[in-house]
């Protein structure tokens, strides 16, 4: 494939920008479009440009209104700006929204941004009935809803749970595989200081952990925390001329099969990929746009709101055979610096920060920039995926220019 | 009943396609909607076939006895209104004849340790209101 008809390597991302973390809540009075507006400015600054450059918005998860937050920042012209449907999985999928934008000429400088605060109300709780304790966040009552919410399901970590629980009984995974995602992704994020979490894991802390939803315990479960992250996409010849070295797209997908559908609140998933992380076809599609194969990722940033779905995901991508994600993460195949495929450099959502999959794309950016605080050395080719989630996933694959 | 939530948490909102089924559970009868043109089920109920596209569907009473494709324990409130509740096991059970329905239900009046993947399980109710009434599941 000579990617004439694709995105391939026709954008890079050119700027990063993010606000500090905060455990949640604590980034009051600040409001979430504040935060949104520094983790721009911030973007577009990192790429030597102003908002007089900014013509475009790629959101996901329902992102924000961008009337209000254009007329705030005074953008001279919006051009596009549109959202992936669903959820987090859309995350590193937004990037491909912006460069779809950028190849077909409806914009130039387009930003993805995500910002997250969860002030009286908590992502825990997301499918909790309306007017309980998860308060704004909560599933409002759905003919499907019916179907989930009497069980007890409320957050989505109890509902990974059961995809994790069909996984260890597939394959023979254990609770030591988990262990091993989650004191791996710590060992990363202590070495940042805007790490939420900065005292390392230790397998004994691990397994004491009270247990939240068998066979998840607290330490498989990603932060629940505020912040935003932005990153600023345009095209690949106009990058050339910017601050850093270009993050190249390469290849950007997201979807999924039909019958994934809306997963964890179903749990109808036909059974040959209901304990996956219904991320393969992007993977084939993204593998396929960029010429290249899970042979050459250099460093994979994986959306890790829950430490299971990392070993699934290895295998979605192809990093070993399905059923052996276990096996894998227990050789220390994901650690940094010394295992054949780091994972989470940064710290992920398990204990840098959840900003809802954006700190996987800044990651993936800087780890081609070679600046990243856990650098892979040489590192030329970095996946970052969105959320195993409902329709849709995604993932991104960025490269160096060569 | 042990393992189930508090009556105060469950409301149903039916719509057209779903409302059969929970007239049916009210008198105590599991219903699973087939389609009338191919003869596949489809669960939840909706209102195409997602293998011919069809609407129209028969309801098919199914005797409730499954088995347990996965589930997790719920240990820890998210919300606080289910902390005296716990722990619940929400298990996802897999109907025989239906080509692989799965209903999500609680497993009732059990040790959370007793349950595993391919148990199999018998259908009982949890009748929350007069016109409420929740599937729920028992170990074999």
């Amino acid at each position: 494939m000579n990617g004439r008809h694709t995105l391939r390597d026709k954008t890079a991302i050119v700027g990063v920008g993010a606000t500090p973390y905060y455990r949640r809540g604590q980034s009051v009075p600040q409001t979430p479009m504040e935060l949104a507006g520094k983790a721009v400015l911030a973007a577009l600054d990192d790429a030597g440009l102003t908002v007089d450059d900014l013509d475009g918005f790629a959101l996901y998860s329902m992102g924000f209104d961008t009337s209000l937050f254009a007329q705030w920042l005074g953008v001279p012209d919006v051009r596009f700006t549109a959202m992936l449907t669903g959820g987090g999985g859309g995350a590193a999928g937004s990037v491909g929204l912006a460069s779809a934008a950028i190849v077909s000429g409806m914009a130039e400088c387009v930003v993805s941004v995500m910002t997250l605060q969860q002030a009286g109300n908590r992502f825990g709780a997301s499918y909790a009935p309306r007017g309980s304790g998860g308060a704004a966040y909560s599933a409002p009552p759905s003919p499907e809803g019916n179907f989930t919410q009497p069980s007890g399901l409320m957050g989505p970590g109890q509902m990974f749970a059961v995809l994790a629980q069909r996984h260890m009984h597939l394959y023979g995974t254990t609770r030591e595989h988990f262990c091993e995602v989650a004191m791996s992704t710590r060992a990363n994020a202590i070495r940042r200081a805007g790490s939420l979490m900065q005292e390392p894991l230790t397998r004994e802390q691990y397994f004491e952990a009270r247990m939240i939803s068998d066979p998840l315990c607290l330490y498989d479960f990603c932060l629940e925390c505020d912040g935003a992250v932005a990153v600023v996409t345009t095209s690949i010849e106009r990058a050339r001329d910017l601050r850093h070295p270009p993050a190249v797209v390469m290849a950007s997908a997201h979807g999924g099969h039909g019958r994934w559908g809306q997963a964890i609140t179903w749990m109808g998933m036909p059974d040959e990929y209901f304990a996956s992380s219904g991320h393969r076809p992007v993977a084939r599609r993204l593998y396929e746009m960029a010429g290249v194969g899970p042979q050459d990722v250099d460093v994979a940033l994986l959306y890790d709101h829950f430490s299971p779905m990392v070993v699934m995901q290895l295998e979605d991508y192809g990093f070993c055979g399905i059923g052996e994600g276990g096996a894998f993460v227990g050789d220390g195949n994901i650690r940094w610096p010394d295992g054949s495929l780091p994972v989470n450099t940064h710290g992920g959502n398990l204990s840098e920060a959840y900003i809802i999959g954006m700190t996987h794309v800044m990651e993936a950016v800087e780890q081609v920039r070679g600046t990243a605080v856990n650098q892979v050395a040489g590192a030329e080719v970095a996946l970052a995926t969105g959320g195993p989630a409902s329709i849709p996933t995604s993932a991104l694959l960025l490269r160096k220019e060569s | 009943m042990r393992g189930v939530l508090p009556p105060d948490l469950i409301r149903l909102t039916p719509n057209v396609w779903t409302e059969p089924f929970w007239r049916a559970t009210a008198e105590h009868r599991l219903v699973i909607p087939r389609c009338t043109a191919c003869g596949t089920f489809r669960f939840p109920p909706g209102p195409f076939c997602w293998r011919c596209r069809a609407q129209e569907v028969e309801w098919v009473e199914h005797d409730g006895r499954a088995t347990v494709y996965s589930f997790t324990v719920i240990r820890h409130a998210v919300i606080p209104e289910v902390a005296e509740h716990l722990p619940l096991v929400a298990a996802v059970v897999e109907l025989p004849g239906t080509g692989g329905c799965r209903v999500i239900g609680s497993i009732v009046d059990c040790e959370p340790e007793a349950v595993h993947i391919g148990r199999p399980v018998s259908l009982d109710w949890y009748d929350v209101r007069e016109d409420t009434v929740i599937p729920v599941f028992r170990i074999e």
